[in-house]
């Protein structure tokens, strides 16, 4: 029984796949191969650059820039992640709270809804494509990704909420923009203007493509895994009908009720993750050490050990978002006297992300047995494509849903919500972003505003009826584009998050900002 | 040595007005100054969408003042027509708990207030706010059927 509804739900997830290579073969041209050529065409020399690799060798320049950028923060400030990981904590508790304030957004509700953008398919799907590629070894990265990353958002979470604006009517409109554009002024430096219009520029991209193409796409896989393959166009445009309702419509309750669904299925995910790794106790030791092995032996994967390095650094940032700007946007909203809070409240965000949910996906997959391993030399076994081979010959979400399903037949089917849940969220916080950085470019008003969220719109179909690579590349490379920008200004501006960081905790120290619990 | 003041719940509900009755006759007899509590509900941990954050500094000095002057004002207003020492507390939080917190930080001798009277599934499944005073409270608690 249990190998029978295990299959079934493998077959439904399977069928995603393998559907999208036979779109391509049949003669006609469908409306979603006509797209998929137009966007690939259009943005292949985007993703050429961003992807370049280091001259001489075979290192995306871009993933060491991130790395590189977090190691600085976490150097520079003297690791704050671990330092102040206990008062992080404690602020996101309440204890610093000021009973007056009640009834003003908690350190705890920013965290979670910034938590509700970046939680989703990174974790799901994303892991899943970082271990079918670099092997478990990249699991090893992508958690010392995730703890480096901690204080580039430590970082930037501060300056969003520093160098926000604030309007007469008491809301808010902060992000990389505000600080690129007021820090590099008040600090004398030039281009801050022309840095703050190409992160808003690229920002709208990102909102496009990580924001919402890719999550389209694989809420798209997730539906035809259940109820089997259908042209992708028509999950875009019943997706893009739901989005229109929320973000152009005013229907505020579906937002509210995704809002509030999510966390309990983020919490059902971990659950579900425990249990397995639970119920396979004796078998974690065995994957912590093919963790570590294939870190630093590759174990056969294709690139050895530096293309382990690169699928776990480069899937981190794509699921916690750390350098790349948008937490800096959801955080600097919420009101507070003191920035550094935010920043030490955001620090947990990666921790959360990808510390904690990316490892329990990755090891469920390892503990499963999902990647197929040559018994005589240990290596992995690798495919036409150069990736290792799975069980099911499954990738992405597939995979994941795969390695899930093999202990809970029924898992297939909560994942296939999940994920349809978890990219609607995170399609509608990035429309939000988008939102914000458009009306940077171009102005408050209900005329630009409709503009932007009916492109929105369109790109959940574009995105919903392509194939996975094109809008993968196209995804990561306006994310990672946003990233560049930032970090850029960050360098230049961590002075400033030094001189908050020392003037709190003088004033902690000397019992200004007390304890009220 | 002043009377201690008497909390009042008031929330604007029918049995906010019978509270507020009682609690006048204590003031009148006693001599003690009244305290017009009321609490919005509001917990720091549910969820929020990005648009909420954004507008919930706005919306809170909306309620607030929603409060004040249609809900508050006119008691307290009525309550110093009758010649009592009156004031009042708005506050956001646990309804229960921050009507502790209000006893206690105004050193009141008691806290009054009115029962909706669902004794039903409802209240069985979530509890009740005077339930839950009436385990908490650390001064007595009069509950006006």
């Amino acid at each position: 029984m249990q190998r029978f509804s295990q299959r079934a739900a493998l077959g439904v997830f399977l069928t995603a796949f393998p559907a999208m290579a036979m779109a391509q073969d049949e003669a006609a041209a469908t409306i979603g191969d006509t797209i998929n050529d137009i966007f690939a065409a259009s943005t292949g020399w985007f993703v050429a650059l961003i992807f370049a690799n280091v001259p001489g060798t075979t290192v995306p320049w871009i993933v060491g820039w991130l790395v590189i950028a977090a190691a600085v923060f976490s150097l520079y400030f003297g690791f704050i992640q671990f330092r102040a990981f206990k008062h992080s904590i404690q602020l996101v508790k309440g204890d610093y709270s000021d009973p007056n304030d009640a009834g003003e957004v908690s350190h705890f509700q920013a965290l979670a809804t910034a938590l509700s953008g970046t939680v989703g398919l990174g974790n799901i799907a994303g892991v899943a494509v970082a271990v079918s590629i670099g092997g478990a070894g990249a699991t090893f990265w992508m958690i010392l990704a995730g703890l480096l990353g901690m204080a580039t958002k430590f970082t930037e979470c501060t300056l969003g909420v520093k160098y926000r604006n604030e309007y007469p009517d008491g809301s808010v409109s902060g992000g990389p923009m505000y600080y690129l554009d007021k820090g590099f002024k008040e600090r004398g430096l030039p281009l801050g203007k022309f840095m703050a219009v190409m992160f808003a520029i690229f920002c709208v991209l990102g909102a496009m493509g990580g924001g919402n193409m890719f999550q389209a796409n694989q809420a798209h896989a997730a539906i035809s895994g259940v109820v089997g393959d259908y042209p992708g166009w028509i999950t875009g445009v019943i997706l893009a009908g739901v989005v229109f309702a929320v973000i152009i419509g005013g229907l505020k309750s579906i937002a509210q009720v995704t809002e509030k669904v999510v966390p309990f299925m983020g919490v059902l995910y971990v659950l579900s993750a425990l249990v397995i790794i639970a119920m396979n106790l004796d078998m974690v030791g065995e994957a912590f050490r093919e963790i570590v092995a294939g870190a630093f032996t590759g174990l056969g994967v294709t690139g050895g050990i530096i293309g382990a390095l690169i699928q776990g650094f480069r899937r981190a940032a794509f699921s916690n978002e750390a350098g790349i700007g948008s937490a800096a946007i959801a955080h600097s909203a919420v009101r507070t006297k003191e920035p550094i809070t935010e920043g030490f409240v955001s620090l947990l965000e990666p921790f959360i992300d990808t510390v904690v949910i990316c490892t329990m996906t990755s090891l469920v997959i390892i503990i499963t047995g999902q990647l197929m391993v040559n018994p005589e030399t240990g290596l992995y076994i690798l495919n036409d494509s150069g990736g290792i081979a799975t069980v099911g010959d499954t990738s992405g979400v597939a995979l994941t849903a795969a390695a899930f399903s093999s202990v809970f037949g029924w898992f297939g089917y909560v994942l296939a919500v999940a994920v349809f849940l978890f990219a609607f969220s995170t399609m509608i916080s990035w429309s939000y972003y988008g939102l914000k950085a458009w009306t940077y470019l171009f102005g408050e008003g209900k005329g630009k505003e409709l503009v932007f969220k009916l492109l929105f719109c369109f790109f959940v179909i574009v995105g919903a009826a392509s194939s996975l690579g094109a809008v993968l590349d196209f995804s990561d490379a306006a994310l990672f584009a946003m990233g560049v920008v930032n970090i850029i200004g960050l360098y230049f501006l961590m002075p400033v998050v030094k001189r908050e960081l020392n003037g709190y905790r003088a004033r902690l120290k000397s019992g200004e900002i007390k304890k009220f619990k | 040595m002043t009377t201690p003041p008497i909390v009042v719940a008031y929330d604007g509900s029918g049995a906010g007005e019978r509270a507020v009755t009682l609690a006048q006759t204590f003031a009148e007899s006693s001599g003690a100054a009244l305290i017009v509590a009321h609490v919005l509900e509001w917990s720091p941990y549910s969820f929020l969408t990005k648009e909420e954050i954004e507008e919930r500094h706005k919306r809170r000095k909306e309620e607030m003042t929603r409060a004040e002057q249609a809900l508050v004002s006119p008691v307290v207003a009525k309550l110093q027509a009758a010649g009592l020492s009156v004031s009042s507390d708005i506050r956001f939080g646990h309804v229960a708990e921050t009507l502790v917190e209000i006893a206690k930080a105004s050193n009141a001798s008691q806290i009054v207030i009115g029962r909706i009277g669902s004794s039903g599934l409802g209240a069985r499944l979530f509890g009740s706010v005077t339930g839950t005073l009436a385990q908490i409270a650390t001064v007595p608690v009069t509950i006006v059927p």
